[in-house]
């Protein structure tokens, strides 16, 4: 019998989950299911974490393989490179993704280039577990999604979930990935979607359809993105917590449009992609992180270089500015479902 | 704990957590058992006092030992009423968070005397660049409270401009550098400052503090190791408040005094009592005139205790024993001067119990006023436009545009 709370559902026992707890669930499958799978970051053992994603871990398993660490990025992403070169499998967690570029170097210069400078002979099948994004008064450094200075290092696989059935998923497909992944968690979409709409009520992850989990192993491929509303009028790439933003933006407007979760930026779905903005011929790009060299300057000059001949009107970005990320400001910066809706009325107007 | 018995990986645990008592051995150093060296010694004269505990107050709340710095009652007036009133304000912060009217707030219950000290045994003139915990700074060099009030509700009155989390103070005019929750990155920026004291031929020093946990970053040895360099004039202070959020010190190194650290380096190191304003004025006055002096760094561990949460978003009854700062064998600094002030004939109860209760409304009233210029829920913040300011000293072509984009 199931226990409460959980239903079958096409021979799997399902659960109710917020991002949370999929992420926790994605660990602990995991740590059974191999016992090379270690866990370890600021906060991250015998709390579980400041969001208490890794919490259970520790008592479950023992203190080897979800531990604390001292406060210091660039010494967890250097244990982890080693763990990970002679026969771990270590998730590390980052406490908040402003706070990986202490660990930068070891990343970028290490972490990323270990397969290929050693001919093939040495990699470290790491993740980096890290929380991203904005929408929680967090200023500056608790909310920045720095997802490109990654997209743009050669090694690294980039992964970033927008609902609790995908965290599962995909975290499971990052960890058991033997190249480099990161793999971010908005924040603000651990507790419950959100729409962009700061002043409306708390919407809780229960009622969302993603929301409900298998209990069990399962995985989404990386590299896979997610058509999330089919349409037929213009193609918007996002990911992340504008994947809500977004789809609200859409459902107010009363536009046809093809919303894709991009879910994972490198390898990136590229057929996805293509596919989508040949049959509308309109594309917007929505991103939390600043404009300049974005993610989305990417996704602009591939859309350009692959369906140039089938753009109907200019591509749109909807991006934070190019400044810090502010804190009473921060929806005047969080890119707004109004925005959304301007910029597919650009692309769709010329 | 589901320990696997075939490894042999070493996790240390807090102590309480195996059983066994939460405090090591220091505090057992008796008060006026250092020695004081001469300002101009080398750093490894100051070994035992890196491995020891520096301590003016003794058990009975008299000031003895080389140590002591002879202040007058005046000026130990002044200390205690700089504590209670950072204490009155923290406390209010955290209610006004609790009710909303704050988004974050960081309290420094404890480790008050590490900063009032500090600063008292500096001049205003020379630059500070402290943590997050350091608010006394602000208030004994006189900063309005209404602006700090109004930083941390980020209103219309915030002079960063409503960009920061709240306690992230900046106030140039009182050299105090702006704050940046990265931790540890305080630490070679204050050696710089105090590069360019030097440089410049100026006897004004720096002074930095970060945390027993963020003395695991990089930043820390950077720091440490080009003050020995370049002999740089600066005081370079550890707060060792036992706790890292929830993460216990002995995570943050496998020795056993952080002070200690700065022996190889040949910087003057001292482990000082934290909770005994008269130990920390003296050894950030004799680190001070050091580094004036052109003798060179101090590195200096605040040994202390983070007597409240980490910051009002953790419960620390999860990780920690909810009694420990009331046992704890330092006591409390507030309670410490109080006695020995006591003691002197120059403070009794009903001074103290007035003190507290003049502070608790001076916040309540600057708390008022700070709101005239804005809440947090209903504004005015700062303008829209200061979105886009700062970012650059002039705002280029695309920022312009941007700015264009919000109608601006
Ligand atoms: C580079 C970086 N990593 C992580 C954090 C998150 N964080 C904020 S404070 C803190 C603990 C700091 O502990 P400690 O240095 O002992 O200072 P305390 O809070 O005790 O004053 C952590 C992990 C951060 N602010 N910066
Ligand atoms: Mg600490």
């Amino acid at each position: 019998m199931a226990p409460s709370g959980t239903t079958w559902r096409g021979g799997a026992l399902m659960a109710q989950m917020n991002i949370i707890q999929a992420v926790n669930s994605a660990m602990h499958t995991m740590f059974e299911r191999d016992e090379t799978v270690v866990s370890f970051g600021e906060d991250a053992g015998f709390y579980g974490g400041v969001f208490r994603c890794t919490s259970g871990l520790q008592e479950k398993f023992g203190k080897h393989r979800s531990f604390d660490t001292p406060l210091a990025e660039g010494g967890i992403m250097g244990i982890a490179i080693g763990m990970g070169m002679n026969g771990l499998r270590p998730v590390a967690e980052i406490q908040f993704a402003d706070y990986i570029f202490p660990g930068f170097d070891q990343i970028t210069n290490e972490l990323a280039k270990l397969r290929y400078r050693s001919g093939g002979e040495y990699s470290a099948p790491v993740t980096i577990r890290t929380p991203c994004g904005g929408g929680i008064k967090g200023g500056h450094y608790h909310s920045q999604s720095p997802e490109a200075y990654f997209t743009h290092t050669p090694g690294l696989k980039v992964v970033i979930c927008s609902n609790p059935y995908d965290a599962k998923g995909l975290l499971i497909s990052a960890i058991e990935c033997n190249d480099p992944v990161i793999f971010f968690e908005p924040k603000r979409l651990y507790n419950g979607p959100f729409d962009g709409d700061h002043t409306a009520a708390m919407v809780k992850w229960d009622t969302h359809p993603k929301g409900e989990v298998p209990e069990d192993y399962y995985n989404i491929p990386l590299g896979k993105a997610e058509i999330v509303r089919p349409g037929k009028d213009v193609t918007i790439l996002c990911y992340g917590t504008m994947v809500h933003v977004a789809s609200a933006a859409v459902e107010n407007s009363g536009v046809d449009a093809e919303i894709i979760d991009l879910r994972t930026l490198v390898p990136l779905d590229i057929d996805a992609i293509e596919n989508s903005v040949k049959k509308t011929g309109r594309c917007v790009i929505v991103h939390e992180a600043p404009r300049t060299s974005g993610f989305g300057a990417e996704l602009m000059s591939l859309v350009q270089e692959r369906c140039f001949w089938h753009l109907e009107g200019p591509v749109q970005r909807v991006t934070g500015w190019d400044t810090p990320y502010p804190h009473s400001l921060e929806w005047d910066y969080f890119p707004s479902q109004a925005r959304i809706a301007e910029a597919m009325k650009t692309t769709m107007e010329d | 704990m589901g320990e696997d018995e075939n490894s042999n990986l070493h996790v240390p645990v807090p102590p309480h957590r195996e059983g066994g008592t939460t405090f090591p051995s220091p505090h057992e150093i008796p008060a006026g058992h250092h020695e004081k060296p001469d300002i101009d010694c080398q750093g490894s004269q100051t070994r035992e006092i890196a491995y020891g505990l520096l301590r003016v107050l003794n058990d009975e709340d008299e000031a003895v030992g080389a140590w002591d710095p002879g202040l007058d009652a005046d000026t130990l007036r002044q200390a205690l009423e700089h504590m209670v009133r950072i204490r009155a304000y923290d406390d209010r912060m955290m209610k006004m968070q609790r009710q909303g009217r704050l988004s974050f707030y960081m309290k420094c219950l404890g480790e008050e005397a590490v900063s009032v000290g500090a600063a008292m045994a500096m001049e205003n003139r020379d630059i500070v660049i402290p943590s997050y915990r350091q608010q006394g700074l602000l208030f004994v060099r006189g900063r309005n409270l209404v602006d700090m009030i109004s930083h941390c509700i980020t209103n219309s009155n915030d002079n960063v401009k409503g960009r920061q989390m709240p306690v992230h103070y900046s106030w140039k005019e009182g050299n105090f550098v702006s704050i940046s929750s990265p931790v540890g990155t305080q630490f070679p920026q204050a050696v710089g400052a105090a590069m360019a004291f030097a440089y410049r031929g100026e006897d004004s020093i720096a002074c930095s503090w970060l945390g027993e946990g963020t003395a695991a970053q990089g930043d820390f040895h950077y720091g440490l190791n080009f003050a020995s360099v370049y002999k740089a004039p600066c005081v370079l202070v550890i707060v060792n408040n036992q706790w890292a959020i929830s993460t216990h010190r002995n995570l943050a190194h496998g020795g056993s005094s952080f002070a200690a650290r700065g022996i190889p380096y040949d910087v003057a190191s001292m482990r000082v009592d934290g909770q005994d304003f008269l130990a920390v004025y003296a050894a950030h006055k004799w680190a001070t005139e050091r580094a004036r002096a052109g003798h060179g760094p101090t590195l200096l561990e605040m040994y202390t205790y983070r007597g409240d949460s980490h910051s009002s978003s953790d419960d620390p009854s999860i990780y920690r024993p909810g009694d420990e700062y009331d046992s704890w064998p330092l006591g409390d600094p507030v309670d410490r001067l109080k006695a020995h002030l006591v003691k002197l004939g120059e403070w009794d109860d009903e001074k103290h119990t007035a003190l507290e209760a003049q502070c608790k409304e001076e916040i309540i009233a600057a708390y008022k006023e700070a709101e005239t210029h804005g809440t947090l829920k209903d504004g005015p913040f700062p303008p829209v436009s200061t979105l886009f300011e700062d970012v650059y000293e002039k705002e280029p072509w695309h920022l312009l545009e941007q700015r264009g984009e919000v109608g601006l």
